[in-house]
């Protein structure tokens, strides 16, 4: 079985984030760029199934700028066969890219797609579950656990109640979770052979992403909080609390 | 964990993607395009632990890249004017003219992360390995006694250092040559000096630290190009220091603050001096609105001629300010970096891969020459600071000709101890960002994971909580700028609590402390700061 | 006019409150507001919905596959019902609604809004991202259906009780796929609630002073069933595991009520309490940081004041 991998370049996580004064977006001058922390937990758990025997090949695959194929060669050198970059400098919205992944995976005749549940920059959390559909596949999102056997995967699920248990038949597409696993640490002889191992550049041209998408008006900071009141005694915060329903 | 580590072999091993690191490790390529040469940075990315003014003279960078103006590195300004003032509490005075050596015609102001990424991308293109995220923990020897190369540090350890699932061993890297450029007070250079006794001829290296921060004024505030200094205000006369504000384009704004750290006042911290005087009124007018982007310190050498360390030793290389080559008067170490680097290339080059002979190349170097030149400039202000500006003025007017050289003294030795009956030193009324040292350092994006051992090693904990409370009153809690050493006061007494994860790497605990019992080592891979544009 | 259908989302046979959120936020649409009620069986679920003010109608869609929530057998049936000339799909920021929804978005060949936390208009919204650092204002053509889901913790919950839409049975004639399984949930059993999910979190700082005086934290918390969090400096003290974490390192967090205990208020910890509803703070140092961001502050030894908080709520 071979299992795809989309993952995404994104500021890493421990950036902080900082509004462009014009509105226009977020400032990324000399900022670290990272694969997606979900993305690479759902590489990890691809490569642990191909160590398992459960799947042959793990490919992973970005649609993005030249330079994401920095975050491609992380994934190779964390164990991927090979890799696919859908080049472009324009954005694509989650629509968008899970129609160019829908097209990759037939092409691939992937029997798993496993990818983050959302990405840390847009917060979007939404090309798996739009993938899935377009393929008229199921969907396991918020991965803790993935076991596969008989063409089956059982994915335990986090959701707000607690862990749901689900059974899917495969081609599905799963999303990863913060608690599916503990990506690896790279090794230094890894980086260097993942220097060349086969990384295909795809055209955004061969894809037909002609669907509505969102307009970004502007994007600012957060507002800040402001200093409340003061309380002297313990029975006039419990009269504001009971006051406000919260107790 | 077994014994059989993995090896790999490369013909020169450069530990610090610094401007020293990659400027031996691009010209290096230029030289020989065979040679397999690796360079090591402990940051995440190249730039991220990179921290200075800057001002740059440019020189060496078109020696090494002639094309570099062509793509320049993002921020980098050309300077336009020089200006000097002496600050009092309230108050300034403009010197008429610029001392020579602060004259910066010619020169850019840049961000240093940015121009090491810039050189990691042309290291990169001409073949260099550079693996950002991988710390040389220690050096490694042959039964000779020789430098063979570097071991990098283990991931996955946990805080009591027990392997975690992640565990993932060190590696060693060998080489015919490694060359060390960490930066000021490298650790690996520390173990080194110690062992090579590199320092027996010289005298003690001294150090400064500076402290800077990056700034989004309002439009209308900076004036691209000017290069103002301060001294004066807020340190007394006996405290070696001053300010650098460097107007930048895009509205932006490097105001920065260096102090010897021979000061002898133990309750004196670095980062309020610093805080205080970016409220003075002059640059409060400045900053006032503004936003600050980025934070971060970093020790200096500044020990220069006298206190240089012998450079070479049996494989391996010192270059950069882990060698103490910065040039005080000038406040300038880039330049110096990168033409060590690239001098120690053509050393190697020259010798296929051999030490012996670079020390005497380098002292007899433009680099050399330069620190000799300046010698006596910064121990004058052992004096103080109106001693120490006449000295230094006469240094520079005769060119470093006068036949003495002033001697430098350890700067941990310096703390006089605490009188108890000396009030605190008060600050001076503030309103601007940030409101503390946990604060700043919010800006400094420091990371580490918190499950790893602490890598602020303290021998004897013990000696904090009794013997420095009562002489010194703890000056590691005031020193350090990221606030990573704080007394706790429990139902069971005092104790020291290392907030080991907002380290800056800044090497001055390391430096500072009186009794000499802290030893910086290289956390996990990819940890600490992570400067944007410093 | 607006036309607005959210998908109602039940737990234990009881409607769940986030969906009286995303009436508030369908209100701010303004319009109708249709709200439909998945179900195996008929049950008092729909009844529920109806009192909810501000409700139009309630469509109840009942299908033996409902009595497993999944996303590949709700979508077609929400994709069905949002033919009839809606303009807008909701449903809760929940892992219900997040799981479903982008399906239903893709089936209908349109984007999702996710995570609405303020209407600027029907076609326009603010959202975070970046992990609510940055907030966005986006636009959709208004030539198509919108779909999204609603922050919980951006909108009060529309009053109940006073509301009384009809309730008619929508028949829906769509297959539904057979390839998902559910095998079970199993909920959280621990005492306590789970820190990230619970709408009140009490939290202890360096103040608290050992490991053993944070069980008067704890005590609290159950007394007023609250999951417990704690200050980065309590945590490298040793008085509680790194998994209790609140702040920029740890968990980030948005409960309903929030209160910190002896916590200073660095930066880092209020990066992770930002979007709470309402920060108490209780400090014996006036000057604490926090006191400048919370919405209640009381200076005071909270070894005296969790006392007087136990006893006042009985």
């Amino acid at each position: 079985m071979k299992i795809l991998v989309p993952i995404k370049r994104v500021v890493d996580y421990n950036v902080r984030i900082r509004v462009k004064s014009d509105g226009s977006g977020v400032d990324l001058n000399g900022v670290k760029m990272s694969v997606n922390p979900f993305d690479e937990i759902a590489m990890e758990e691809a490569l642990r199934l191909r160590e398992a025997g459960v799947a042959s090949e793990v490919v992973p695959l970005t649609i993005g700028t030249a330079k994401a194929e920095d975050q491609l060669r992380t994934c190779l050198a964390m164990g991927g066969d090979r890799a696919l970059h859908v080049v472009t400098d324009a954005e694509i919205q989650p629509l968008q890219a899970a129609r160019i992944l829908a097209e990759l995976a037939k092409r691939e005749e992937a029997g798993l797609v496993l990818m983050g549940k959302q990405a840390i920059d847009d917060d979007n959390g939404q090309t798996p579950q739009m993938l899935a559909a377009l393929l008229g596949w199921p969907q396991a999102t918020f991965a803790s656990e993935v076991k596969i056997a008989d063409g089956k995967a059982r994915v335990h699920r986090e959701v707000d109640s607690g862990i749901e248990s689900l059974e899917i038949s495969l081609p599905a597409v799963i999303s990863a979770d913060l608690r599916l696993n503990e990506p690896r640490f790279i090794k230094l002889p890894d980086i260097m052979k993942a220097k060349r191992k086969p990384l295909d550049k795809l055209e955004l041209s061969e894809f037909d992403i002609a669907v509505p998408t969102v307009e970004i008006v502007k994007t600012s900071p957060p507002p800040t909080r402001a200093a409340g009141r003061m309380v002297k005694e313990v029975s006039e915060l419990v009269a504001v609390l009971k006051d406000k329903g919260l107790i | 964990m077994t014994d059989e580590r993995e090896v790999m072999e490369f013909d020169v091993v450069i530990v610090g993607a610094g401007p020293a690191g990659l400027a031996c490790a691009i010209r290096l390529k230029q030289l020989n395009d065979e040679l397999n040469v690796c360079v090591l940075e402990k940051g995440a990315i190249v730039g991220a632990h990179s921290l200075a003014g800057a001002v740059i003279e440019p020189q060496a960078l078109d020696q090494l890249l002639p094309n570099w103006r062509d793509n320049p590195p993002e921020m980098c300004v050309p300077v336009t004017r020089d200006e000097v003032h002496m600050m009092s509490a309230t108050g300034s005075f403009k010197f008429p003219i610029t001392p020579p050596q602060m004259n910066n015609h010619g020169n850019f102001i840049v961000s240093l992360g940015a121009l090491t990424a810039k050189m990691a991308e042309a290291a990169e293109e001409l073949g260099v390995e550079v693996y950002p995220g991988f710390p040389a923990r220690e050096a490694l020897f042959n039964d000779a006694g020789a430098v063979i190369g570097v071991r990098t540090g283990d991931m996955g350890v946990d805080r009591d250092g027990k392997p975690k699932d992640s565990y993932t061993q060190g590696m060693d890297l060998h080489a015919k040559l490694t060359v060390f450029s960490e930066g000021c007070r490298g650790s690996c250079t520390k173990q080194l000096i110690k062992k090579f006794e590199l320092d027996k001829d010289a005298d003690p290296q001294t150090y400064g630290i500076g402290i800077k921060e990056l700034w989004q004024v309002p439009e209308g505030r900076s004036e691209a190009g000017l290069v103002m200094h301060t001294m004066g205000w807020p340190l007394d006369s006996s405290t070696y220091g001053g300010s650098f504000v460097y107007h930048m384009d895009e509205n932006r704004i490097a105001v920065g603050f260096v102090i010897g750290l021979d000061y002898s006042d133990p309750d004196l911290e670095p980062f309020e001096k610093f805080q205080d005087f970016k409220n003075h009124p002059k640059i409060k007018a400045l900053l006032e609105g503004g936003e600050i982007i980025s934070y971060g310190a970093r020790a200096i050498s500044d020990g220069g001629w006298q206190s240089l360390p012998k450079t070479e030793m049996p494989g391996a290389l010192l270059i950069g300010d882990t060698a103490g080559l910065l040039n005080l008067p000038k406040i300038k170490g880039v330049h110096q970096a990168l033409k060590s680097g690239m001098l120690a290339a053509e050393h190697i080059h020259e010798t296929a891969c051999s030490s012996a002979g670079y020390d005497a190349k380098l002292r007899e170097s433009a680099v050399g020459k330069e620190l000799k030149k300046v010698r006596n400039f910064r121990p004058a202000f052992h004096w103080g600071l109106w001693l120490g500006v006449l000295i230094s003025a006469l240094e520079t007017v005769t060119l470093g000709l006068l036949p003495w050289t002033l001697k430098n003294h350890a700067d941990h030795a310096q703390l006089k101890k605490r009188d108890p009956a000396k009030p605190r030193p008060t600050k001076a009324e503030r309103s601007l960002a940030p409101r503390d040292r946990l604060a700043a350092v919010y800006f400094a994006a420091t990371e580490h994971d918190e499950d790893q051992p602490v890598h602020l090693q303290v021998a004897d904990t013990d000696i904090c909580v009794s013997q420095c409370a009562e002489e010194y009153g703890n000056p590691c809690t005031r020193f350090c700028p990221a606030g990573v050493y704080e007394i706790v006061e429990e139902e069971a007494g005092k104790r020291l609590q290392i907030n080991a994860a907002n380290c800056v790497h800044c090497k001055t605990c390391d430096i500072k402390d009186p009794y000499q019992i802290i030893n910086w080592v290289t956390p996990e891979g990819g940890s600490g700061p992570n400067y944007q544009l410093m | 006019m607006s036309k607005v259908l959210i998908v109602a989302e039940a737990a234990g046979g009881k409607l769940n409150l986030t969906t009286a959120k995303a009436v508030t936020c369908a209100q701010a649409i303004g319009g109708e507001i249709d709200l439909a009620v998945f179900t195996a069986e008929a049950n008092g679920i729909a009844d529920e919905a109806a009192a909810i003010s501000g409700v139009t109608r309630v469509l109840r869609v009942v299908h033996p596959e409902n009595a497993a929530v999944r996303a590949a057998t709700l979508a077609p049936q929400i994709v069905a019902l949002a033919g009839n000339g809606y303009t807008h799909v909701l449903a809760a920021g929940s892992t219900t609604g997040k799981d479903v929804m982008p399906r239903v978005a893709a089936l209908l060949g349109v984007p999702q809004i996710s995570d609405i936390m303020a209407v600027q208009g029907p076609h326009e919204f603010d959202r975070p991202i970046y992990a609510g650092n940055t907030i966005t204002h986006v636009k959709t053509d208004g030539s198509h259906i919108v779909v999204g889901t609603v922050r919980s913790a951006s909108f009060a919950t529309a009053s109940s009780g006073d509301g009384s839409a009809p309730i008619e049975d929508a028949a829906i004639a769509v297959e539904l796929p057979t390839h998902t399984k559910l095998l079970d949930v199993t909920t959280d059993t621990g005492d306590r609630p789970d820190l990230q999910t619970a709408s009140r979190v009490v939290s202890g700082g360096r103040g608290v002073g050992s490991e053993e005086n944070f069980k008067i934290v704890y005590d609290f918390a159950d007394k007023i069933g609250a999951a417990v969090g704690a200050s980065r400096a309590a945590v490298d003290s040793g008085y509680c595991p790194n998994d209790m974490q609140v702040g920029q390192t740890g968990k980030i967090i948005a409960p309903e009520l929030y209160i910190a205990f002896g916590i200073s208020g660095a930066i880092q910890h209020l990066a992770g309490i930002k979007d709470a509803g309402c920060i108490v703070a209780i400090n014996s140092d006036e000057n604490a940081p926090i006191f400048e961001v919370a919405d209640l502050g009381l200076v005071g030894d909270l070894f005296k004041v969790i006392p007087e908080l136990e006893a006042a709520l009985g």
